[in-house]
């Protein structure tokens, strides 16, 4: 009865999204926005540690899978504020769903810091609060209808990801999290580290940053069912 | 014992065998011993003087080895560096772990017979540690010079025979074999626990599954791309590893960090030392299964990550450290507000300490449970909120002050019990001592630079930090043209997981979740 009591005094604190944007402060770590910077372009790509910004004629172009949030190009690249990155994977377009209600998700680490991790498990917080959205985290691979892989894929757990992903029925989606699935972040590429989830496994859903706030990790999910239509951040120089 | 003493001592006690160099202003003895008197001498500094082991060392220099064991202990007897060196071409050295009983090392020592592929007499179970067995062929030695690190060895398949090891063989024995992945949102870790029916007779952890072998990448790196390494290898504990980074860089150039760079690295610290016990208190209210008070952690956990996302940019701190000081000055106004907001956060926290000692369900499944006793804890040189549960009272921001500790008054809150309910507790009172720190930093921000000049020169040095986890020590050698040659790192979860079986064996199998959220284990920070 304490509980139930206390519980009921915290109010609710759930954020409106996907409804409504989310403009609390600290929700979102940002991400560059590529520019014309003319002769400084290639002075500024060549300062960028995972080569995520690239310099073509002078403009610099940004390429979001690489983006570790190191802050080093800024301020003479503008940073975004926002959180909806999810992008499709390579040759996927817009995922109309299969999936109608419920959804269950496997989380796999596949070498992940203990960020993206943590920021998975913020979407059961009251914040974020995912079950609203009918999203549900599965241990069992057989009841999984997405997969979300966080880490840069290290040797020993090669193995088992690609277990856990034969293990799940199909229809199935991948929705790799962050710069290291994507890309292998700063740890790739060596004798123990791939370069992310889609070396391995056909990736759905692409959610940069390093790691994402569980905003875009949330837009991510909403992607993968085809609930909402994929972010188109690294194609053109404006973001 | 004080520093001096203490190279009295082992001049004294070792004449021929063992010599020291004692930097008085460093803190840091360093002996330069024989082989042969290594164990008696590594088990008199912990045994007898009551020294923690920190950490073993391996360099691999041109012609020689050089095996670096690092002990650490109050304020007076500072540091001691154990070196011991030996042609590339003998490379056995004695195990201190078996023949001076310093279990403290016997990972450490595990873990350099797999890199380097150094030996160490006694020790009765090398291999299959950092590389598994099933996977690795015997002869990759990946620390060693020359080895290439960056060509991708994707090639080897798993060995279809590799059974787990049982040690259990009563009739009705079984083993229940655990991750790598399991439950909800986990590190993949794997477990095995045998048991004849309820009780974990024996527990294993198998780790290293997340290995991405941090220290050999950074070689050969610049700085600042080491130093995003050193952030993001364990990035829920991101700042305490990046300042302990920092702070070795900055005692080998001899650079001296402004002061308000040092107020605000010490906010920032406790500022994530509170967001990860919050953490780690909804970690433990979920492995009961008591979801009000998960949810209430929770709304805290995401509270303080928005309000160092506000204050620093990101929400897990990154980028904003600089070897000099912090790579961006945060105004006072933003830490005062952080500040307000952080108290807020600490008087609901102290309000769910209240709620949760009263609920009769939790406690039943939180006491005397995973109880380590302060033998073991000292035994196996524990640190943080796991060996301040078991009486054992180290923390290196008292034992050993770094940027401006020394200026702040704070406590370092200890129990006794030694179960899951008393490292709850030491959570708690912790995050009570980290708000009381950051009132003291608010207040004594004056103005002033943020970063100063740091010019790397060839040297090596020791980093360490009170992470919220525990000590860790970052070793950095930089060679001629300031790049990294050798970078080593003890966290805080290598040095806790050790001991972690003893607290999951002689309890029941559904006491397993509970006693490892206690421990607030992170296998990024084990693995790195």
């Amino acid at each position: 009865m304490k509980w139930v009591l206390s519980g009921i005094r915290t109010g609710i604190h759930t954020t409106a999204y996907p409804s409504a944007e989310e403009r609390a402060a600290g929700v979102t770590p940002g991400l560059p926005v590529g520019t014309a910077l003319g002769a400084e372009a290639a002075v500024l790509a060549g300062r960028c540690p995972t080569h995520a910004l690239e310099e073509r004629n002078g403009v610099v172009t940004v390429d979001y899978r690489r983006c570790v949030h190191c802050y080093r190009c800024r301020p003479a690249l503008a940073w975004r504020s926002d959180y909806e990155w999810a992008g499709s994977g390579a040759g996927r377009g817009e995922l109309s769903g299969p999936f109608l209600r419920s959804t269950h998700i496997l989380v796999v680490d596949a070498g992940d810091c203990g960020a993206c991790l943590n920021e998975v498990k913020q979407l059961n917080n009251p914040y974020y609060n995912m079950h609203r959205l009918g999203f549900f985290i599965t241990p069992a691979p057989r009841h999984a209808d997405v997969l979300l892989v966080v880490g840069p894929v290290t040797d020993h757990m090669r193995v088992p990801l690609k277990k856990i992903y034969d293990a799940m029925p199909t229809p199935k989606r991948v929705v790799a999290v962050g710069a290291c699935a994507l890309s292998g972040g700063v740890f790739a590429e060596s004798f123990v580290c791939g370069k992310g989830a889609s070396t391995l496994l056909p990736v759905d859903v692409e959610v940069p940053g390093n790691p994402p706030p569980p905003l875009a990790i949330l837009h991510g999910l909403l992607v993968a069912v085809g609930r909402k239509p994929p972010a188109t951040l690294a194609s053109g120089s404006a973001g | 014992m004080n520093g001096a003493q203490l190279k009295e001592h082992i001049e004294r006690t070792w004449p021929g065998q063992a010599s020291c160099r004692l930097d008085a202003e460093a803190r840091v003895n360093e002996v330069t011993c024989e082989p042969g008197a290594l164990a008696a001498l590594c088990g008199d500094l912990f045994h007898e003087r009551g020294l923690a082991f920190g950490g073993l060392v391996v360099e691999e220099g041109r012609e020689d080895w050089q095996l670096r064991y690092v002990f650490y202990g109050a304020r007076d007897s500072g540091w001691v560096h154990v070196r011991v060196t030996a042609p590339l071409a003998q490379s056995v050295f004695p195990s201190i772990a078996a023949q001076a009983k310093v279990f403290a090392a016997d990972w450490h020592e595990r873990e350099a017979e797999d890199l380097f592929g150094v030996h160490f007499e006694g020790h009765p179970r090398l291999g299959d540690f950092v590389l598994h067995d099933d996977v690795w062929q015997e002869d990759v030695q990946p620390m060693r010079r020359g080895f290439d690190a960056a060509t991708a060895m994707n090639n080897r398949l798993p060995d279809a025979d590799w059974r787990p090891r049982r040690v259990v063989h009563e009739s009705g024995a079984f083993m229940m074999p655990v991750g790598p992945k399991f439950s909800g949102v986990t590190e993949s870790v794997h477990f095995q626990l045998e048991t004849v029916g309820e009780d974990v007779i024996r527990s294993w952890t198998r780790l290293f599954y997340k290995w991405r072998a941090v220290e050999k990448l950074a070689e050969g790196k610049p700085l600042e791309d080491a130093l995003l390494l050193a952030e993001r290898f364990a990035a829920t504990t991101a700042f305490a590893h990046g300042l302990a980074f920092c702070q070795a860089i900055e005692s080998i150039a001899g650079a001296s960090v402004p002061a308000r760079a040092q107020t605000l690295r010490v906010f920032l610290a406790e500022l994530e030392r509170l967001r990860q016990h919050a953490g780690a208190i909804q970690e433990i209210c979920e492995s009961t299964a008591l979801v009000v008070a998960t949810s209430q952690a929770g709304l805290l956990e995401e509270e303080l990550l928005r309000v160092s996302g506000a204050l620093a940019g990101h929400r897990y701190l990154f980028g904003l450290l600089a070897p000099g000081g912090l790579a961006a000055d945060l105004p006072g106004d933003a830490c005062r507000k952080a500040l307000a907001q952080a108290a807020g956060a600490v008087a609901r926290l102290d309000e769910l300490e209240g709620e949760l000692a009263i609920s009769s369900s939790f406690l039943d499944r939180i006491e005397e449970v995973g109880v380590i006793f302060p033998r073991t804890a000292v035994a196996y040189s524990l640190v943080g909120p796991v060996a301040r549960a078991s009486n054992l009272a180290r923390d290196l921001r008292r034992m050993q002050p770094y940027s401006r500790y020394d200026a702040f008054a704070f406590d370092v809150p200890v129990e006794e019990e030694g179960d899951g309910y008393a490292r709850l507790r030491v959570l708690f009172a912790e995050a009570r001592q980290s708000l009381r720190i950051m009132q003291q930093a608010a207040a004594d921000l004056e103005a002033g630079e943020v970063r100063a000049a740091v010019t790397p020169r060839p040297g090596a040095a020791l980093g360490w930090a009170e992470a919220p986890r525990g000590a860790t020590l970052h070793w950095v050698r930089l060679d001629d043209a300031g790049r990294v040659a050798r970078y080593r790192i003890v966290t805080p979860s290598f040095t806790n997981w050790h001991s972690f079986h003893l607290a999951a064996e002689k309890f029941a199998f559904q006491d397993f979740p509970i006693i490892l959220s206690t421990f607030d284990l992170s296998a990024a920070e084990n693995d790195r």
